[in-house]
């Protein structure tokens, strides 16, 4: 039994906060919602790649570094921290894993993972959670799901129209497509493992960003309460507010060891692993919007405006919260689990996928 | 990361299965704030003692067996499934105790961690007075230095298990000039000394789970100060620490609760799913029970490589406290009308008895610091905020 992360671990997420701390600050995020058209910022994709991001999953046969889901979830921790306004996670992480996995078959492979782990290319994924595809429009592979079967067309092959979203930090696709035996590459029966897998290790993705988004949001509050003075002091100097944000604490606190047990559930191919990421969902999405909503309330009408750096992460919590399963779906995984009459519950099975 | 067990702590989860399956009584004990039910918890404490298993943390010189907090944690989740009774000395071997540890002497932690294990004492603490609740500092019950001796006079409140309990741990002004946290010492007293008048208070339930202590010139031997005199404030607080960490609420407590909350659910599901917002209560209670298990292993973990408790421990205690009221509320929402029956009604048609510890879980929130000071601590500590 050992819950930590190792050393090395952590050097590389101590790492990746200090890059995007100067790469990605509030100004630039700023810049890229407000002035580009695809919100997307192809410097700050070859600086990702440079530090590594963007080769993580790529095995090193194919040029990339090949770590894994716990590597993954510290390093996705920071992109919701720092709201990275690209489509990193669906490339670097679903995209290589999702054909990594493929059959013995490798021209695809061969093709694409050495430019994803180079940073020089950008694969959208097209699960039917999601009623639209984020960053279509700039992928130069889309990986789609029809009835179980993978197919991969490129971005010449598909229709694209564009669904405005409040969260600049991608851009939404309703994608036009036509199936074929030239465009699957995956049967239907190996691809709903594929896309069981795809789905929860971006449901997991995103409770990481979302933990991190809530932690960011928990900080822009605590930084307003301590500048902001009224009646004579800082308006964190009186309880209801300090109350406020000791919510937010207690929750972050509490829904990161479920994120981080979804993880290593995933790593492990844990027979729960599902469950365990619906709860991390859960509980990260819970953290991120009590975050958004106590630290709009501590920045006071400056909370309400374009203009406090606060709205572009309050944002990208709420468009994930709902991302790769909303609420309803990652709460029905845990009703059925957890009401199933022959589920192994209580002091004992937290750590134990055994069935009573 | 390793989210399993190892074979040796799986074979400790069997030797504890097995010796509980054999030892723990059939019939539910009475509770331990009668005086036949203390007695009846006293000899469960020695029958647990008989086994080394009262106090697994500690060395085994003093009765316990040198586990670590992971093995610790599976003791308590075995604890908890077998329907074990409550433990009666808690104040002593999860509170006292660890203050002991760090900071008596040989010869004290051989006087009273040997007797304190096998349940020949039964310890209550002795912090609160009726001008000292949430603000310990105020403390005003004076020990003065007379030879070997102080000579204690004040009073103390709110002092679990003290109606029949053996000993008491507190805190003494011994510097009658000083103020707030100086001048303070920790003091360990024997409850039948000449000069102590002891008051039953009556809690919610009825019964006398804590009492006033009233000290009229008490003579207390200076050997029994544990710690520096006037040290007594950075004493204290190591106690204070442990409590509101790990050791008071092991979180098996809390998914034993949320398991037979779900089993209540699912027993009545039929009537009980007209009002949706149980089942959705229901789930939480699940979630937040695992959440509280995962976030436990894992300061566990952190522990065991040698770093230390800080803040954190003031959100475990909202958290726990939070939870415990969320599924003992649930629960009254199932049995609706049956809810405020006592166990001897005979018109109720549910086994399930939750009255009890919907009643206690009211508490959560106030004892072992109130959850508002818990906030203040997090946001003056954790988060920075300016002290107002």
């Amino acid at each position: 039994m050992d819950f930590t992360f190792d050393d090395q671990q952590l050097a590389f997420r101590d790492a990746i906060h200090k890059f995007l701390m100067v790469e990605a600050a509030p100004e630039m995020l700023r810049e890229i919602w407000e002035t580009t058209a695809s919100g997307r910022s192809a410097e700050l994709r070859a600086k990702l790649a440079d530090q590594g991001l963007t080769a993580l999953s790529v095995p090193e046969e194919f040029g990339g570094i090949g770590v894994g889901d716990l590597d993954w979830v510290l390093v996705q921790q920071e992109l919701g921290y720092f709201a990275i306004p690209d489509s990193l996670t669906d490339s670097a992480y679903l995209a290589a894993h999702l054909l990594n996995q493929l059959p013995a078959d490798v021209t695809l492979k061969r093709e694409w993972l050495p430019r994803l782990a180079a940073g020089k290319a950008r694969i959208a994924v097209g699960h039917p959670v999601n009623p639209l595809v984020a960053d279509a429009a700039l992928a130069d592979l889309l990986l789609l799901w029809r009835d179980d079967e993978v197919h991969a067309v490129t971005r010449d092959q598909v229709k694209l129209t564009f669904n405005p979203s409040i969260d600049l930090s991608r851009r939404l696709y309703a994608v036009e497509w036509s199936a074929s035996p030239a465009t699957r590459i995956c049967p239907a029966k190996l691809g709903r493992t594929l896309w069981a897998d795809v789905l929860d290790r971006a449901a997991l993705a995103a409770s990481a960003q979302l933990l991190g988004l809530a932690q960011r949001m928990l900080d822009l509050g605590v930084d307003h309460a301590a500048q902001r003075k009224q009646f004579g002091k800082p308006v964190g100097s009186f309880q209801a507010v300090k109350h406020h944000l000791a919510d937010v604490a207690v929750k972050i606190e509490f829904a990161e060891p479920i994120v981080h047990r979804a993880a290593c559930a995933l790593a492990d191919n844990d027979p729960q692993r599902a469950v365990h990421v619906s709860h991390a969902k859960l509980a990260a999405g819970d953290a991120a919007r009590l975050a958004g909503r106590k630290s709009i309330q501590a920045h006071g009408a400056m909370g309400y405006t374009w203009e406090a750096d606060l709205q572009m992460y309050l944002k990208r919590a709420w468009a994930l919260d709902s991302a790769w399963g909303d609420n309803i779906f990652h709460k029905s995984r845990i009703d059925a689990a957890v009401l199933d009459q022959a589920a192994a519950i209580g002091p004992g099975c937290t750590f134990s996928s055994r069935r009573a | 990361m390793r989210l399993d067990y190892t074979e040796r702590q799986k074979q400790f989860r069997e030797e504890i299965r097995s010796w509980l399956a054999a030892n723990v009584p059939s019939e539910t004990l009475p509770s331990f704030d009668t005086e036949q039910g203390f007695e009846a918890h006293r000899r469960w404490e020695a029958t647990l003692s008989e086994g080394r298993w009262s106090a697994v943390t500690w060395p085994r010189e003093y009765g316990g067996r040198g586990c670590d907090l992971i093995e610790w944690l599976i003791f308590e989740e075995e604890y908890w499934r077998a329907g074990a009774p409550l433990r009666v000395n808690q104040n002593g071997v999860f509170l006292l105790a660890p203050t002991l540890m760090e900071y008596g002497s040989d010869e004290q932690k051989a006087r009273f961690l040997p007797r304190m294990a096998a349940g020949q004492d039964i310890w209550a603490q002795g912090w609160s007075e009726p001008g000292a609740g949430s603000d310990m500092a105020a403390i005003r019950s004076k020990a003065v230095r007379d030879g070997d001796h102080y000579v204690i006079n004040g009073q103390k409140t709110w002092s679990t298990r003290a109606v029949w309990a053996d000993w008491l741990f507190g805190m003494f002004r011994t510097d009658p000039t000083s103020s707030r946290h100086h001048g303070l010492t920790f003091i360990l007293l024997p409850l039948n000394l000449p000069g102590i008048t002891i008051r039953p208070i009556k809690q919610l339930n009825g019964l006398p789970g804590f009492a006033e202590i009233f000290f009229d010139n008490v003579r207390v031997p200076v050997v029994n100060r544990l710690g520096d005199e006037g040290a007594g404030w950075s004493v204290a607080m190591a106690t204070a620490g442990f409590e509101r960490g790990l050791m008071l609420r092991s979180p098996a407590r809390f998914q034993q609760t949320a398991r037979n909350l779900v089993a209540l659910y699912q027993q009545h599901r039929d009537r009980v799913d007209a009002d949706p917002g149980i089942r959705e209560a229901v789930l939480k209670s699940w979630m937040d029970a695992e959440a509280y298990t995962l976030a436990t292993y894992r300061t566990a973990c952190r522990l065991g490589k040698g770093a230390k408790i800080g803040a954190e421990a003031s959100t475990n205690k909202i958290f726990w406290s939070e939870l415990d009221l969320l599924m003992h509320e649930t629960a009254m929402r199932i049995l609706g009308p049956y809810g405020e029956l006592m166990p001897e009604a005979s018109a109720s048609p549910y086994s399930d008895h939750w009255l009890d510890g919907f009643l206690f879980a009211q508490a959560g929130p106030i004892y072992a610091g109130t959850n508002e000071i818990q906030r203040n601590i997090i946001a003056e500590r954790m988060l920075g905020l300016p002290r107002s």
